[in-house]
């Protein structure tokens, strides 16, 4: 069961990656993130992960895809065109490319030749509580400079995009 | 006894006059110049007077000038009875040019009156120099004053430096020196090797025991440094130029002082080269043969003052025979008398020269003697003095030496007095050329020179006539030097005193009483090698000196200087410029090719990772 | 039932992230390198999870959750820049944008 569920939504997310990657035009590549990010989501509470389960699907999925939308309509960006290729990134891109996935993979295989294994249920740590206690305990700082950090964001998003009063 | 005063005095007359000359008056000029140089001399009789009849140096220690391990090396100033001789010719004589040449230098053209004040600085520099080279006691000091004397020659002879042949002369002079002076410094390393030190003292002393393949790799060096200097063959070439620079400057460093410096040297070393017999055989064959060589090219010069060059080679060919047959107290007596008549040759040229506003040419001289009469008779003074005509100076000195080259070889005898004759002969030569006939010249008024140039040549004039009798030198100097056999043979002096009177009729007979024969008598052939100097410059010149400049211009120009070093720096540079060029290529501005670089990075970094963790994941 | 061994988790995560470096690398709009770049940042999401699984810890979900936190705010930002740079070139072709060039 958890395993069908595990393939299920593996699939999803990796055909709705290829999509993003594939895809000429931006608004049908933002459509398929989304869809990755909710795939992950599931993933997510199959690991036990139930705040970052929604998390995900908040924050990411409904707030900052919707952001991209936004700009991608805003633009009017249109599908990508063909032309100009760069040498130096197809010389250097595949190869390279291919030997990150070989490497990880490798590791990946080495490391865990038979390790954990994962079933539904098996962590239980990551509920909203155990999340909130670790939050405001061990990680106050960091929380507050995020606090801090996304006070600056907006300032910079507002400063950057808006128009020139005259 | 205050020995550095000696020096010293003309140092400061060179100071003064080279800083603040160009601002005085010729008076001012004059008296620091002459006042010095006469206050040395007058300090030289003092302390010749004061030392008495010494029979060893006496030294006096300034200041410890090296120290390196086990070397030490000391200014000292060592005074003995050869160094009273030179001392006393070189302050003297030196004095008299120096008064000659106020009348002398009082024409000169240009600004600050034609370098007047330069003149004089140079040669207080000059005696300063000179000074410090004979009274130097060990052989590094006296190669410091041998230096210097070489810097100011060249300094002296390029002195009317808008015209090319004087420097070039100048260069000459310097670089033929420069060949002499390195086999000076090479002897100099092989003494220190071979004696642990410089000093005169203690290389003396030692040197009775030292094997005598390294004495006579000594004397063959110093004698190399002294043919330099002394202009011997084979490095003669450089006096005959040397007469581009003012008259008083050939008498007073191109024949009384600085060319007998090789002589005094060897003189000096009279220890090495005693126990080095192949070395002094080497001097002796070396000063006949330049003496010879020299005469036969004086018979055919025209120039005033190159007769009197080559004279002066041929007679520091005599000296250096003097010296190689054993007989140095011969040499040094020979080294003082020639002081006399030949400065007082040079300085009577210079006094013709000034008559005439100029004229060098034999050819445009003549029947001088109605104009100038006190030049003529210390001219005929000289003469006489030069021919070896008993009782006069020359003779007593020339007479010791070919005695002493009958006893040590007589074919040596022989050639010397064929020698003997060329000298008179070619000496009169152009006295009669200068003094008798017709005069044949364009100068309208020749005149007689002034009193303050006349005065110093009846003085040299009296010393070149009774100086032979007055002083007598070898016996003066017999207890510096060893003893020589002496064997007065009668016969052997008259015939020398016959050449030499042959020698003045042949000359008198071919320029005075039938000049055309002269004409027909000359060989062609002959005459043009001799009047060439045997070609000597130009075989040099193409053996030597192009291939030295073109092999420099070749190789250690262009090859090394320019190819390696200059291809070393400027390669240096171009590479960085290159490795510059290529690292600017990957600053594209292309965002896209900074994320393949970023990835490549990020790839090897895993690689590293897993390989320095390596281990835990078998 | 069946448990699904964490190996494989770590190696979607692999894919996932080589599928962001790939979009990122080959792409020619600015927007979607952008995506590619939240691709990439959701794959290592994935990792710190997995890792906290299996340490049975919560500290994964809490580097989860920062680097979220850090995600919203980056993309804020840079949607900004771009509009921008939109507004000045006219263009959202990332090859166009080569000003600093040598």
């Amino acid at each position: 069961m958890d395993v069908i569920l595990f393939l299920v939504f593996a699939i999803i997310a990796v055909v709705s990656a290829v999509n993003v990657v594939v895809q000429t035009h931006p608004i049908s590549s933002a459509v398929s993130l989304i869809g990755v990010m909710g795939s992950l989501a599931v993933l997510y509470l199959l690991l036990g992960g139930e705040f970052i389960a929604a998390a995900q699907v908040i924050v990411y999925a409904g707030a900052v895809m919707v952001l991209f939308i936004f700009v991608i309509l805003l633009l009017n960006a249109g599908a990508e065109s063909k032309s100009g290729r760069s040498f130096m990134v197809q010389l250097l891109g595949v190869p390279l490319l291919i030997a990150l996935l070989g490497l990880l993979a490798f590791f990946v295989q080495r490391l865990f030749p038979r390790g954990v294994s994962v079933h539904f249920g098996g962590f239980t740590g990551g509920t909203a509580q155990a999340v909130g206690k670790a939050l405001f305990t061990t990680y106050l700082l960091p929380f507050e400079v995020t606090s801090l950090l996304i006070l600056i964001a907006i300032l910079g998003a507002i400063v950057l995009a808006r128009k020139e009063i005259d | 006894m205050q020995l550095w005063l000696i020096p010293l005095l003309p140092f400061a007359g060179f100071v003064i006059n080279g800083l603040f000359g160009r601002r005085f008056s010729k008076g001012v000029v004059n008296l620091f110049a002459i006042g010095s140089v006469v206050l040395s001399f007058a300090w030289v009789l003092k302390t010749v007077l004061g030392l008495g009849d010494i029979t060893s140096p006496h030294v006096e220690h300034y200041f410890t000038w090296i120290q390196s391990g086990n070397f030490t090396l000391n200014c000292d100033f060592a005074v003995d009875r050869l160094t009273e001789v030179m001392l006393l010719v070189v302050t003297g004589v030196g004095s008299l040019i120096h008064i000659y040449s106020i009348g002398y230098m009082a024409h000169e053209h240009g600004p600050n009156f034609g370098g007047y004040y330069r003149f004089f600085a140079y040669l207080n520099l000059f005696m300063f120099f000179m000074l410090v080279l004979v009274l130097g006691a060990n052989f590094l000091v006296l190669f410091v004053g041998w230096e210097g004397v070489g810097l100011c020659s060249y300094l002296l002879i390029g002195f009317y430096f808008d015209k090319k042949f004087a420097t070039d002369a100048g260069n000459k002079a310097f670089i033929v020196n420069r060949i002499g002076d390195f086999g000076f410094a090479l002897a100099m390393f092989y003494i220190f090797k071979s004696f642990g030190s410089l000093d005169f003292g203690t290389v003396f002393q030692k040197a009775p025991g030292a094997p005598e393949s390294a004495l006579t790799l000594i004397g063959l060096l110093l004698l190399l440094g002294a043919t330099g200097k002394s202009a011997q063959i084979p490095l003669y070439v450089w006096l005959p130029d040397a007469m581009a620079g003012p008259t008083p400057v050939s008498a007073l460093i191109h024949a009384a002082t600085m060319v007998t410096a090789g002589v005094y040297m060897t003189a000096r070393s009279w220890p090495i080269y005693t126990h080095a017999p192949a070395a002094m055989e080497t001097i002796a064959v070396i000063g006949i043969a330049t003496a010879f060589f020299a005469a036969t090219i004086g018979i055919a010069q025209n120039d005033i003052k190159k007769v009197f060059a080559y004279s002066t080679v041929s007679q520091l060919g005599y000296m250096f025979v003097g010296v190689g047959c054993g007989a140095f107290g011969a040499g040094i007596y020979h080294l003082v008398t020639h002081a006399f008549f030949k400065a007082l040759l040079f300085l009577g040229s210079g006094s013709v020269i000034h008559a005439l506003s100029g004229e060098q040419d034999l050819r445009n001289m003549g029947g001088l003697r109605k104009h100038t009469p006190w030049t003529f008779w210390v001219m005929m003074c000289a003469g006489v003095a030069i021919a070896g005509i008993p009782p006069f100076a020359g003779f007593f000195s020339k007479d010791a030496i070919l005695l002493a080259a009958y006893h040590h070889a007589p074919w040596m005898y022989w050639l010397g007095t064929i020698t003997a004759g060329i000298t008179a002969f070619y000496v009169f030569r152009a006295m009669f050329l200068a003094f008798f006939g017709e005069y044949r010249g364009h100068e309208h008024h020749p005149h007689e020179s002034p009193a303050v140039m006349l005065a110093p040549l009846v003085v040299l004039a009296a010393l070149s006539l009774a100086g032979g009798y007055i002083f007598k030198v070898p016996q003066f100097l017999s207890t510096v030097f060893p003893p020589i056999e002496e064997g007065e043979d009668m016969t052997l002096v008259a015939i020398s005193v016959a050449a030499g009177v042959l020698g003045i009729f042949l000359a008198w007979l071919m320029y005075v009483a039938q000049p055309r024969l002269a004409d027909s008598l000359s060989i062609k052939g002959l005459y043009q090698l001799v009047y060439n100097k045997y070609f000597v410059d130009e075989i040099y010149d193409t053996t030597v000196v192009k291939p030295v400049v073109g092999g420099s211009r070749v190789l250690l120009w262009r090859v090394a200087d320019v190819g390696i070093i200059d291809g070393l720096a400027n390669g240096i540079a171009s590479r960085a410029r290159d490795i510059g060029v290529v690292l600017r290529s990957l600053q594209s501005g292309n965002i896209r090719s900074y994320a393949a670089w970023v990835l490549f990075g990020s790839v090897l970094l895993i690689v590293a990772m897993g390989m320095a963790a390596g281990g835990g994941i078998r | 039932m069946a448990e699904v061994p964490i190996s494989w988790f770590l190696t979607l995560s692999a894919i996932l992230f080589a599928l962001g470096v790939a979009g990122f690398l080959f792409r020619r709009n600015i927007i979607t390198v952008f995506m590619s770049i939240e691709l990439m940042l959701n794959a290592v999401n994935l990792t710190f999870v997995t890792f906290s699984y299996q340490l049975k810890q919560v500290n994964g979900h809490l580097f989860s959750f920062f680097v979220m936190v850090v995600a919203a705010a980056e993309a804020a930002v840079g949607l900004a820049i771009i509009l921008t740079i939109f507004k000045n070139r006219s263009t959202l072709q990332i090859d166009d944008i080569d000003s600093m060039k040598n």
